[in-house]
């Protein structure tokens, strides 16, 4: 069933499927991330407690909800490259690393710039945004295990043993930092209550949420095909792109 | 292919190795406990001498001082054998390598979380920690203490062969920390104020038992990547 | 129907302009940096590989000359 799979564990091929997928997803990924952001900017109602800042909830969600779906992605083509020896698995989890630790700061940031007019701070060491935090020390740490070893083979291979066992610790990382603030902050104003969200408001979230799902399968989709590149230096095929490109 | 030796013997052969080892260099013991104590004396300085303030912040003082020295400690697990080669012996031993493994942090826990354990009450006094959290305290340690080591060895085990390791080590195993953090120190807030903390100790010990089973593997895979 | 009266008002975002423009500016800006950093990426994988190439050329040379 799952035979045709195996074929794509061959560079060349992995490359050919790479630039036919990325030309659809930039294009979807565009195309929603454009309609939803317009339609929450100008379109979505007014929240009648937040006034016009819940507007920043269409990058943030996004974004927090992607930064973890991320991680998963990075984790699980790290145990496919793992489990079945297969580089080419390796190499997506290489290029998404850094797309995630991107995404996570963008979270945190609007995440802390939606807070300084709703907590009237910066900061809090809300849940959310600490395990958010703790999420983008595992991306950093995954990249840097990645960037210090000479040989990449063995690289992907450690930083996809860090990888799995972060995700093991995701959920108690998760779940002791949502038992921890529920024991020092009783009372937290929620900024995203899910409470009964009206459709307009809630169309272009889903919008952006897909959209930005798209966003990051294009930019691995992009890193991925340099990482192939790199790592098959000595392929004939590679050298042809690389002839044709130093002659332009 | 005979196996020599049984798996426990060879467990055994191992812990005693490495204790022996480390009884010849004492400063390897004792660096990682002054290292303890010495972070422990300058939060006093830091935050002043308030009784009150001290036994309020008492739990998380200890219990960030253990970990840092837990940490700093840790760099020294694989290093030596690294060096020269009997690591590799025990890549190629029949044995299988989570055994292996499993005793040699358990060697460097007897050899640092101990001691720890061991001089914890002493500075809990010095920080005015109430006097229902001492049990407490030595609970959550004895519990903790190899949580830490046991995750802390994956970190080693992924950057033993790295040449600048350190910083890149705390990276990598701090945030896998906060979890046993988080809990230690609730409960020993909770037994200040006589509250119970059997649930917390056992979130701790299920986190013990999970990474006994599940960390050995990951250290042995990670030797093998670092060793290649 | 689009929620605001004029442009400016847009701009004002009601009052927390700041804030919600701060978010929208990082988010897009970040994104495009971290796109253009990869749709770079590749170019110069090739180029390094065909410097590569050109200095193995130079080395066969110098050895078939000798």
């Amino acid at each position: 069933m799952w035979k045709w799979l195996h074929s794509y564990a061959d560079p060349e091929r992995a490359y050919k499927l790479a630039s036919t997928l990325l030309p659809w997803f930039a294009f979807s990924a565009i195309l929603l991330i454009s309609v939803g952001t317009i339609w929450g900017m100008l379109f979505a109602p007014m929240d009648y407690q937040q006034g016009e800042s819940f507007r920043i909830i269409y990058i943030h969600v996004p974004s927090a909800s992607m930064s973890m779906a991320a991680y998963m992605a990075m984790a699980s083509a790290s145990f496919v490259g793992i489990v079945w020896q297969i580089k080419t698995a390796d190499w997506v989890a290489a290029s998404i690393a850094p797309i995630g630790a991107v995404i996570t700061f963008i979270a945190l940031l609007t995440g802390a710039a939606w807070g300084k007019p709703m907590w009237g701070t910066w900061w809090v060491w809300d849940a959310r945004l600490t395990s958010e935090l703790v999420l983008l020390f595992l991306y950093l740490g995954v990249i840097s295990l990645y960037a210090s070893f000479e040989d990449k083979v063995l690289a992907a291979r450690a930083a996809g043993i860090l990888a799995i066992v972060g995700v093991i610790n995701i959920p108690i990382i998760k779940y002791s930092v949502d038992w921890w603030s529920s024991l020092h902050q009783p009372a937290t104003i929620k900024i995203t209550e899910k409470s009964a969200m009206p459709m307009e408001m809630l169309a272009p979230l889903l919008i952006n949420i897909v959209g930005f799902g798209l966003m990051i399968g294009a930019i691995t989709l992009v890193r991925y095909k340099a990482e192939i590149l790199a790592r098959n230096g000595m392929r004939p095929w590679v050298r042809e792109l690389a002839k044709a490109e130093a002659s332009k | 292919m005979k196996r020599g030796i049984s798996y426990t013997q060879a467990f055994l052969t191992l812990l005693q190795r490495d204790l022996k080892i480390a009884i010849r260099h004492r400063g390897d013991i004792f660096n990682p406990l002054l290292f303890f104590v010495l972070v422990v004396t300058l939060f006093p300085l830091g935050i002043g001498p308030e009784p009150q303030v001290l036994s309020r912040v008492a739990p998380g003082i200890i219990w960030v001082a253990a970990l840092l020295a837990s940490m700093l400690s840790l760099e020294r697990l694989f290093k030596a054998d690294f060096n020269d080669g009997s690591l590799e012996q025990m890549l190629l031993s029949p044995q299988p390598l989570p055994i292996l493994v499993l005793s040699k942090v358990l060697a460097h826990w007897i050899l640092t979380g101990v001691p720890l354990i061991l001089v914890a009450p002493l500075l809990a006094v010095l920080l005015h920690l109430e006097s229902n959290s001492y049990t407490a305290l030595i609970l959550t340690l004895t519990v903790g203490t190899p949580v830490l080591s046991l995750l802390g060895a994956i970190g080693v085990a992924l950057t033993v062969g790295l040449r600048k390791g350190g910083v890149l080590l705390s990276l990598l195993i701090l945030p896998l920390y906060i979890p046993v953090l988080i809990f230690a120190t609730s409960a020993i807030d909770a037994a200040g104020l006589n509250l119970p903390y059997t649930g917390q100790l056992a979130i701790i010990g299920a986190m013990l038992v999970g990474s006994l089973i599940m960390a050995p593997f990951a250290i042995g895979a990670s030797l093998r990547v670092s060793t290649n | 129907m689009i929620q605001f009266e004029s442009f400016s008002e847009f701009l004002n975002m009601g009052g927390y302009a700041f804030y919600v423009w701060l978010s929208y500016g990082v988010t897009f800006g970040s994104l495009g940096i971290l796109l253009f950093l990869s749709l770079r990426q590749k170019r110069s994988v090739l180029l390094e590989i065909s410097k590569k190439m050109a200095r193995e050329d130079r080395l066969k040379e110098t050895r078939s000359s000798r």
